[in-house]
């Protein structure tokens, strides 16, 4: 398979503080969406970061495109299109403005598709960026990151705060960019519906430590709760789950393969599962 | 690209059927009802992905269950079409269907105490039915 991102063994520590990255590793592969989930503070913009070189990792090798980034690489850094939490662009410019200062930074800088994305994500050109809309914002931070010629994209919290019909559009153009099979994204979001809907993997973080990566549709198929009585609990061997949690009198309990373990104990009730609640019990249960 | 195919299908968000599932059997039974013919193309998974705004992992694994069946063919370069040899393919998911639900018949005949030649005279008694 080959690879768009990969990240290996990559450590960061922070003076002063007790975070840290902790020898994280994942990869995504090319032509794929990668949902990039964890709590706040879980690592997820340290890594982000790393990976475009805005931060120094301690160690760890990055590779794009198959190739090793470094600091020198910018050619690398040419195809890959980012869109954050806050966005930076200077307030006092129009996207149309915007787009003519683009035009001289990127070398594949495409101003006639920049054009079709305002036009149809209805972005005004001519309005000065401080008086948008954070919708607004986030979507001509995303026309920005599709037109100059990116193979990869990093979104980080790209859809947070936006309302569902935005989010619509934006996972849309998204869904439209991995069409080539050349395209692929890596996006962190505490939407996970979201990524229930356009993500191929997940990758989950927590504490700067990578603790699970899988497959989407096995994570909402083939993973389970299974709701419990202490008893039951009792019976279970440590094998037979990831992770358990107690709620009240009854003890959830995460599977990872739903239909054998309801084979094995066919009065326990087993539920299908959530992103969001496989988080919970991976974070917060008992390992 | 891929907006010259039409494809109907329906995708439930509430259904206990896999996503990816819910396209295969659609895609079958298309092909089962004729309206879908032997060569006919499909979609690019890509294309279809977005048409129907699901991951492309998951049309990925409907389209390996559709040719592992038997259903589609895919040639690099070309893209997906409906099989040619889907004649018995049908046939055989035709069948596979029977005995599922006559499966499920004997079943519950076994748990209500029903002998076989109860159960064949409700069958007999069944196809008759539909006969008309």
């Amino acid at each position: 398979m080959k690879y768009s991102l990969e990240v290996s063994n990559l450590t960061k520590a922070y003076p002063g503080s007790d975070f840290r990255l902790d020898n994280v590793s994942f990869a995504v592969p090319q032509g794929s969406i990668m949902g990039f989930v964890g709590e706040n503070g879980s690592g997820k913009t340290t890594t982000i970061s790393c990976i475009l070189n805005t931060l120094k990792p301690d160690s760890g090798v990055i590779k794009i495109f198959g190739e090793e980034m470094t600091e020198e690489r910018t050619d690398i850094r040419d195809h890959i299109g980012v869109v954050f939490d806050a966005i930076n662009f200077p307030e006092a410019l129009t996207a149309n403005k915007l787009a003519s200062v683009f035009k001289d930074i990127y070398r594949h800088w495409d101003g006639g598709l920049f054009q079709h994305l305002l036009q149809r994500l209805q972005v005004p050109a001519d309005t000065r960026i401080k008086d948008l809309s954070r919708g607004m914002t986030m979507k001509l931070a995303t026309a920005v990151a599709l037109s100059h010629g990116a193979k990869l994209l990093l979104l980080d919290e790209a859809t947070s705060g936006l309302d569902p019909v935005v989010r619509e559009e934006m996972l849309d153009l998204f869904l439209e960019f991995v069409e080539d099979e050349e395209h692929s994204i890596l996006i962190s979001s505490h939407i996970t519906s979201d990524l229930e809907k356009i993500a191929d993997y997940i990758t989950f973080i927590h504490n700067g430590r990578i603790i699970l990566t899988e497959d989407k549709d096995t994570l909402l198929y083939q993973y389970g709760i299974a709701r419990c009585t202490a008893d039951q609990f009792q019976s279970l061997d440590k094998s037979e789950y990831l992770s358990s949690r107690k709620r009240g009198f009854q003890v959830d309990v995460l599977i990872s393969d739903k239909e054998s373990f309801s084979r094995q104990h066919r009065d326990i009730t087993v539920d299908n599962t959530t992103i969001d609640e496989i988080m919970l019990l991976l974070v917060k249960g008992d390992q | 690209m891929g907006s010259d195919f039409y494809l109907e299908i329906i995708i439930s968000n509430n259904s206990s059927k896999p996503i990816y599932e819910q396209i295969s059997s659609q895609i079958k039974a298309l092909v089962m009802s004729g309206k879908l013919q032997p060569g006919d193309p499909i979609p690019s998974m890509r294309s279809l992905a977005k048409m129907i705004h699901v991951s492309v992992i998951t049309v990925q694994r409907a389209y390996e269950d559709l040719q592992r069946d038997g259903f589609i063919e895919t040639t690099v370069g070309r893209g997906s079409f409906i099989s040619a040899h889907h004649r018995n393919v049908i046939h055989e998911e035709h069948r596979r269907k029977m005995h599922e639900h006559l499966r499920l018949a004997v079943e519950a005949a076994r748990m209500s105490g029903t002998t076989l030649d109860e159960l064949t005279r409700l069958l007999v008694m069944c196809y008759g039915e539909d006969c008309q």
